[in-house]
């Protein structure tokens, strides 16, 4: 951090808070994109399943995962709405001189999740009155608009990694725009690909993680089994998958962004025979320290022999490549992202084994430990691969056509120093109070099904799932009668 | 194509005042509701109407801001440079709005619901406010390509008047659908409550209308002399028709008309404002062939928007639809089968 402060002694005061407020909003935003893109989907699978098998333990799941989804959704909003004031706010420089080049992705994205969000408030709203599998099926498209929505997003962000679809006029400003060229970057689709398959296996081991979690608790009932078992296959499904698309798009990082992937793997020299650095530090003066050093595998990897060439740091002047620290952070970004990566590959296998030995769960608790974790270890994964993006391209923000520092806003330092400390202190009490709403809703639900097991009413769901709701059970703190006032509050 | 999409941009402001309008009307009134016990019914009533709608109409604000930068990038440049205070504070109301209404809505205790509701409510006043100064702003000339960030920008009478009608408006939009939504919801002492607020925010809006003529005359010439004459004044005309038109529906009990009359309200004045600043997207400085993007950018943002409404048309008229029809309705505590916890209110 220190050095990055040295660094930006001779840019703009105000480009360290702006850069620092832009990756703190995306990081917590980040977080919430798997959920917004993806939960729709296996909710949408847990519900089908309800409705085709009659099961009301999985027609319970949905409903309570459109519950969270209700909030997450919310929140997600505004974040997202934040990020899209942001762009003016901090970068007016890049959105004045490249906002025609780039904006048309953004402008799909912006229909998309308007879409979205149009969609998911029928879903949201649609369980009571309804029928059920009309209901059903205006969910159907709401992962297809998440996933158009993510085509927007990325389509703009892979365009700032490798621009084209312009010619720049005397003055060094764009010309000629060709809109298709523009969304349909080189590196687009490697992108898109990786992060749409991250989302949908985030979510799917993060919810899996959840009754994972309860399992290990001793809360081994049908419930529990299926709220862990939908989510993670659709996950472990998607892991070796992730694998290979992950590869190819570290392999179009090396063939169109040689700088970035220079950082991604501390390679200070263009050469041949290019060692493999686990982790390490690179230094100001070119050398690794600490790490393990894998002769050759570098090389092999990029190219799948060792004579490939890879395009050193030094093959561009000093001013025009990450720093050696920014470098060893999109390094260890990009090795810690692979590294979970992997062992998520080694946990999908256990799983698929154990299935095509037993059509069961695997018995073991270390198995249930381990996917616990891997929700958790899947959100790092997310926040370092769009470290590595990020990082790995400074300082431009245009890769070599726009400085960050060219982008920023002309506001003074400590406006924008205060509007970073007004937004962190404000997202950290949005984000706890988000999370309390789901931990007391949780907590809410585990009361109920201990409450019906207690007095022997296996089966969670006793009321009808579908339509008006019949005579409520005279314990249910909170319900109120019938008719169209049913939430509290409305008592006359 | 730079017109049409300039016209857009008008079209998608309309639509954000009116429908992201409605929901800030709703904070407003959610804010001078009164006190736990007296303020709870109109706050329920307020929480169940925006509820399955809100995230809907928040989503025309991204939409506006796209538009800007894809179509007019230099404009989009210079306003958030020159008015970088207004909009930098337009972005925290944003989020303790958005987070205040959606955490409010699962949470049971009362202390937390007072938390909530307040950063709900209070942003519901500042938000429009900001931006409506924003807009004032731009409509005075004070924001021209290069404009550095200045108290003047966003701290003067047009910008003033422009940020209290449009909070004026956002109160009587709300006020007209809740009286509405109350009859929809079987609230009948609710709905002459909101009835009396709607005619009451009409009364403000034409008081800050007729104080607005003689203040904006010198400060935003430009604009006040294409509201005062030709195609805007016709607008101006028509959404004051359509003002006392929603009084008399609102008198008649008329409640469904009277949306309509009240969207067309606000949706007019935007108009009006839209026609008054032709040619210029920043008077007197920008024109909009000036601003424009390049073409292919245009022609393909068109396009793209075609394409939007054909398939995000049907899907806004179904879920307006299904709401009025009262077949969106909340999960309930019996619906994902929750326990009460001690603490709760109920």
């Amino acid at each position: 951090m220190l050095s990055i402060a040295v660094q930006l002694a001779s840019t703009p005061p105000q480009l360290l808070p702006a850069r620092e407020q832009m990756a703190f909003t995306l990081a917590t935003h980040i977080l919430l994109v798997p959920f917004g893109v993806a939960l729709p989907f296996i909710t949408v699978l847990m519900h089908y399943r309800g409705l085709r098998r009659n099961d009301p333990v999985a027609l319970l799941l949905a409903r309570r995962w459109s519950a969270v989804m209700a909030v997450q959704f919310a929140i997600g909003i505004v974040t997202g709405t934040v990020l899209s004031l942001e762009f003016g706010l901090l970068w007016p420089g890049m959105m004045g001189r490249w906002g025609d080049v780039f904006g048309v992705g953004f402008g799909v994205e912006a229909w998309a999740f308007f879409l979205e969000a149009v969609l998911i408030a029928i879903y949201l709203y649609g369980w009571r009155r309804l029928k059920p599998w009309t209901h059903w099926w205006l969910a159907v498209p709401l992962p297809l608009t998440a996933a158009l929505g993510a085509f927007g997003i990325i389509a703009a962000n892979s365009w700032m990694n490798t621009p084209q679809g312009f010619t720049l006029d005397a003055q060094g400003n764009p010309v000629d725009v060709d809109v298709r060229q523009a969304i349909f970057t080189p590196m687009f689709g490697p992108q898109y690909w990786h992060f749409l398959v991250a989302m949908f296996m985030t979510a799917g081991y993060v919810v899996a993680g959840v009754y994972a979690t309860g399992w290990l608790r001793g809360r081994r009932d049908r419930y529990h089994k299926l709220g862990f078992t939908v989510p993670f296959t659709v996950a472990a499904i998607l892991t070796p998958v992730q694998f290979f698309l992950g590869d190819s798009a570290a392999r179009a990082v090396f063939n169109k962004q040689p700088v970035k992937f220079a950082a991604m793997e501390l390679v200070w020299d263009t050469d041949t025979h290019v060692p493999e650095y686990v982790f390490g530090r690179l230094n100001e003066d070119g050398t690794v320290s600490g790490g393990i050093k894998i002769p050759q595998l570098d090389s092999i990897l990029a190219g799948f022999k060792p004579s490939t060439e890879v395009t050193g740091l030094t093959s561009v002047a000093a001013s025009d490549r990450p720093t050696a620290t920014q470098a060893t952070i999109a390094h260890w970004a990009f090795d810690i992202m692979a590294t979970i990566g992997s062992v998520l590959i080694l946990l999908a296998l256990w799983y698929a084994w154990i299935w095509w030995r037993h059509r069961d769960l695997p018995p073991n608790r270390w198995f249930f430990r381990c996917a616990a974790l891997a929700g958790a270890a899947c959100l790092i994964t997310v926040e370092c691969g769009w470290i590595t993006t990020e990082v790995g391209r400074q300082p431009w923000i245009v890769y070599f056509d726009m400085r960050v520092s060219e982008a920023v806003t002309s506001t003074r330092a400590p406006g924008i120093w205060t509007m970073l400390g007004i937004v962190v202190v404000l997202y950290a009490a949005v984000f706890a109070a988000f999370l309390a709403v789901l931990l007391k809703m949780r907590t809410r639900w585990r009361l109920a099904d201990a409450g019906e097991a207690v007095r022997g009413t296996l089966d969670p769901e006793t009321d009808t799932p579908y339509g008006p709701r019949g005579q409520r059970p005279p314990d249910r703190v909170g319900a109120a009668p019938d008719g169209p006032d049913t939430t509290s509050g409305g008592d006359r | 194509m730079a017109d049409l999409v300039a016209w857009l941009i008008v079209l998608a402001i309309a639509a954000y005042a009116c429908a992201g309008g409605t929901d800030y009307g709703a904070g407003f009134w959610d804010l001078l509701a009164g006190g736990a016990e007296r303020g709870k019914r109109p706050r329920w009533l307020i929480d169940h109407a925006m509820a399955p709608v809100w995230e809907v109409n928040n989503v025309w604000l991204i939409f506006v801001l796209i538009l800007m930068w894809t179509g007019f990038p230099s404009m989009f440049q210079a306003v958030f440079e020159a008015l970088w205070l207004p909009l930098a504070l337009a972005a925290l109301g944003q989020v303790l709005r958005g987070a205040g209404f959606a955490l409010r809505k699962p949470t049971r205790r009362l202390a937390q619901r007072r938390v909530y509701g307040a950063a709900f409510a209070i942003s519901s006043l500042l938000t429009p406010f900001f931006l409506g100064a924003v807009l004032g702003g731009i409509a005075s000339g004070r924001v021209a390509v290069g404009t550095t960030a200045s108290a003047d920008a966003w701290a003067n009478p047009t910008s003033l008047m422009a940020g209290l009608l449009a909070i004026a408006s956002t109160a009587f939009l709300g006020a007209v659908f809740l009286s509405s939504d109350a009859r929809r919801f079987g609230a009948d002492d609710l709905v002459d409550y909101f009835r009396l607020r709607a005619w009451a925010a009409f009364a403000a809006l034409v008081v800050l209308a007729l104080v607005a003529l003689p203040v904006t005359r010198d400060d935003a010439r430009y604009v006040w002399d294409g509201l005062t004459g030709g195609l805007g004044l016709l607008m101006v005309v028509l959404s004051g028709v359509c003002g006392l038109a929603t009084v008399l529906l609102l008198l008649r009990r008329l409640h469904g008309p009277s949306r309509w009359s009240a969207v067309a309200t606000v949706a007019l004045a935007v108009l009006a404002w839209g026609f008054a600043q032709r040619p210029y997207l920043l008077p007197t400085s920008l024109t909009v062939d000036q601003a424009a993007g390049a073409a292919q950018s245009l022609r393909w943002l068109g396009i793209v928007t075609l394409i939007a409404v054909v398939l995000v048309g049907p899907a806004l008229v179904l879920v307006y639809r299904l709401d009025t029809q009262g077949r969106l309705e909340p999960l309930t505590d019996a619906d994902t089968a929750a326990a009460g916890t001690p603490g709760d209110d109920g």
